[in-house]
C-alpha cells in the first residue's frame, strides 16, 4: 500500500541515528513509522495532555527548540528526542489551610526566588507561555497574574528541564491557579440562579411549547438561535 | 500631570507595598503620575561583582529594556525610570553602566535576549524618586506644605546604596544631603547622625542577625544621642533592619529606648495633609502614631 502512495521519505535523526520517515509526519507518527513502540511519552495526540514533550534541533538556526511531538512536524535532518518527563519535586499542601498570601510559595516552593529573569523557560515552552513572567508574578504576589499568565500550561516539564535556577515552574503554577481559584476569584452565581429560576418554574411554559412543536418548526428554531460562535 | 515609568521591584509590591503606595500619591500632589512597568521582572537584589558571569545582569537588563519599549510605545512625558528601592536602583544603574561601557557584553547579552522584541542600548536613564524631588524644586515642595513638621526632629538615614558606588550614587558618598533638603521643605527640625551613611548590615540579617542588631543599635543610638524623634528611610531592607530588629535590640541591650523609623514618602503625607488612611502608619514594628499624636500631627480616626 505505501509505495501507491509516493509518499515522500525525508532523513531526521531520533537519538542520533538516521530514519526515513513520510514528510509531513509529527513526531510522533514519524517514531512509530521508524519502529519505535512508544508506551510512555505519547497521551493524547492531539496536543493537550503534555506527555510527549521533545527536544529538537533543525538545520536552519541555533536553537534548542522545544515542542509536543503530536503537534510538531518533522524537517529534514531535524535531530530529535523525547522528554517524557522532567524529575520535578511536588509540594503537598492541603488547599483548605493554605494562606493564600504573597509568600506561599516559600514554603512550596522557595527555589521559585531563585529565578535568574533569564527567560529560558519561554524560550523552550512549546505552548508559548511567558514562563518568566508568570513566575516573576509569583515572587511579587500576584497570584491572579500567575494563574493567567499560565492558563495554557499542559505541564510537560521543558521548562524545569531548561531552567538554570533548578526551578519547578510548571508545578508552582498549578498551586497558583489552585489557589485562585479558591481563594481569589470570585465565585459565580450563575448556576445557583440558574437553579432557582429553574425550581421556580420560569421555564416550565417556554419548555411545554416547544413540546408541542412539530418537528420543522424546532429544527428551524435551532438553526435561527442566538449564536455567540459561528457553525462551520 | 506628567507621566513617567515607574518600576517597583519586588519589597516594593509586597512588604514595603504603603512605600509604594505613599511616593505615588506624593507623586500625584506634585503632578506627576508614576506607571508602573506592564512586565518587569526582579532586579536580582544584589549587584553581581563577577565580570565573566553575564547571567547575572540579564534581569535587570531586561528591566531596562523593557522600560525603554513601554515609554517610546505610549509616548510617555519623561521616559526615566523612576524607581523607590535603594537595591533596584543600585543595580539598575550599576547595569546600565556596563551596557553602555562594554560593547561586547552589551552584544552578548542583547544575543541572549533573542525573545524580546528590540535591542537594549542602555538609554534608559534610571533616577531614584529623591532625585525627582530634587527636580521639581524644594521650593515646589515647600509650598505644598499645609502641616509643616516643625515640632519634629528627623535624623535621615542612607545606608550604602543609595550613595556608593559613586558613579551611580544619587547624592555624596561622604556628605550627602538630598534628604535633608527635602525634610527641610517640609520644615522639619533635621538631626545630623553620623552614622547616616553606615551600613545596617543588609543581607546578615537573614544568616546571623545578630551582627544587624550591632550595627542597627550604633545607628539608632547614635540618632537619639544627636536628639532624634524618628528616622526616615529610602531602602525596604534598612527600614526592615532599622525597624523591625529593635526587638532583637532590646533584648541584648538593656535600656535602648525604640525609635520610630518610617519611610520620608510617610512624613511627606503628613506635612501635606494628604489622608493618612492608606500611608502604612500601622505598617511599622515601632508604631509612630503615638509620637504623631504627641506632637499633634495625627489624629485617630
Amino acid at each position: 500500500m505505501r509505495n501507491e502512495l509516493e509518499v515522500k521519505l525525508i532523513p531526521i535523526y531520533i537519538l542520533s541515528r538516521k530514519h526515513l520517515v513520510p514528510e509531513g509526519s509529527t513526531i510522533i507518527t514519524a517514531m512509530e513509522y521508524a519502529g519505535f513502540k512508544l508506551k510512555k511519552g505519547i497521551g493524547c495526540r492531539e496536543g493537550f495532555c503534555g506527555a510527549c514533550a521533545s527536544l529538537y534541533r533543525l538545520e536552519t538556526d541555533f536553537k534548542l527548540h522545544g515542542g509536543l511531538g503530536c503537534q510538531t512536524v518533522v524537517q529534514p535532518n531535524m535531530q530529535i528526542v523525547q522528554i517524557p518527563y522532567t524529575p520535578s519535586p511536588k509540594a503537598i499542601y492541603d488547599l483548605e489551610t493554605i494562606n493564600p498570601e504573597e509568600e506561599v510559595f516559600t514554603a512550596t516552593y522557595p527555589e521559585l526566588y531563585r529565578c535568574l529573569s533569564c527567560n529560558t523557560c519561554a524560550k523552550i515552552c512549546p505552548q508559548e507561555i511567558l514562563v518568566m513572567d508568570y513566575v516573576q508574578a509569583g515572587i511579587k504576589g500576584d497570584l491572579a497574574l500567575m494563574a493567567d499568565l499560565s492558563f495554557d500550561c499542559i505541564m510537560c516539564g521543558l521548562c524545569a528541564a531548561r531552567c538554570p535556577a533548578e526551578i519547578t515552574q510548571f508545578n508552582a503554577a498549578l498551586l497558583a491557579r489552585r489557589l485562585f481559584g479558591k481563594y481569589v476569584n470570585k465565585k459565580g452565581r450563575f448556576l445557583e440562579d440558574r437553579i432557582k429560576q429553574i425550581q421556580d418554574g420560569k421555564f416550565e411554559e417556554g419548555y411545554r411549547e416547544l413540546m408541542n412543536l412539530p418537528k420543522e418548526a424546532i429544527t428551524k428554531r435551532y438553526f435561527d438561535r442566538e449564536l455567540n460562535f459561528k457553525i462551520t | 500631570m506628567k507621566r513617567i515609568p515607574y518600576y517597583p521591584g519586588c519589597s516594593l509590591q509586597t512588604k514595603a507595598k504603603h512605600f509604594e503606595t505613599t511616593a505615588m500619591a506624593v507623586a500625584e500632589a506634585l503632578d506627576y503620575e508614576m506607571i508602573t512597568l506592564p512586565r518587569w521582572n526582579c532586579c536580582g537584589a544584589v549587584h553581581s561583582l563577577t565580570s565573566d558571569d553575564l547571567m547575572h545582569h540579564i534581569a535587570p537588563v531586561t528591566t531596562l529594556l523593557r522600560s525603554k519599549e513601554f515609554s517610546e510605545a505610549n509616548q510617555l512625558d519623561d521616559s526615566r525610570l523612576v524607581v523607590l528601592c535603594a537595591m533596584c536602583l543600585n543595580v539598575l544603574k550599576r547595569t546600565n553602566k556596563r551596557v553602555i561601557e562594554l560593547i561586547d557584553d552589551r552584544t552578548k547579552m542583547n544575543d541572549f535576549l533573542y525573545l524580546e522584541s528590540s535591542k537594549y542600548d542602555g538609554s534608559t536613564q534610571v533616577i531614584h524618586f529623591l532625585e525627582l524631588l530634587k527636580e521639581i524644586g524644594w521650593d515646589v515642595l515647600s509650598r505644598k506644605v499645609t502641616h509643616p513638621l516643625s515640632n519634629l526632629s528627623v535624623s535621615p538615614y542612607y545606608g550604602c546604596l543609595l550613595l556608593r558606588p559613586k558613579e551611580v550614587g544619587i547624592d555624596d558618598p561622604e556628605a550627602p544631603v538630598i534628604q535633608e533638603n527635602l525634610l527641610h521643605s517640609l520644615q522639619a527640625k533635621v538631626v545630623e547622625n553620623p552614622l547616616k551613611n553606615r551600613c545596617c548590615g543588609s543581607y546578615h540579617t537573614l544568616a546571623d542577625k545578630q551582627v544587624v542588631v550591632d550595627l542597627s543599635y550604633d545607628i539608632l543610638t547614635n540618632a537619639q544621642k544627636a536628639g532624634a524623634e524618628i528616622i526616615t528611610t529610602s531602602c525596604p531592607l534598612c527600614a526592615f533592619n532599622l525597624d523591625q530588629r529593635q526587638e532583637d535590640i532590646i533584648k541584648k541591650y538593656s535600656g535602648f529606648k525604640k525609635i520610630p523609623v518610617v519611610y520620608f514618602t510617610e512624613l511627606m503625607m503628613i506635612a501635606f495633609g494628604l489622608p493618612l488612611k492608606n500611608a502604612g502608619l500601622d505598617q511599622h514594628y515601632v508604631d509612630p502614631r503615638p509620637l504623631f499624636i504627641e506632637k499633634e500631627m495625627y489624629h485617630e480616626e
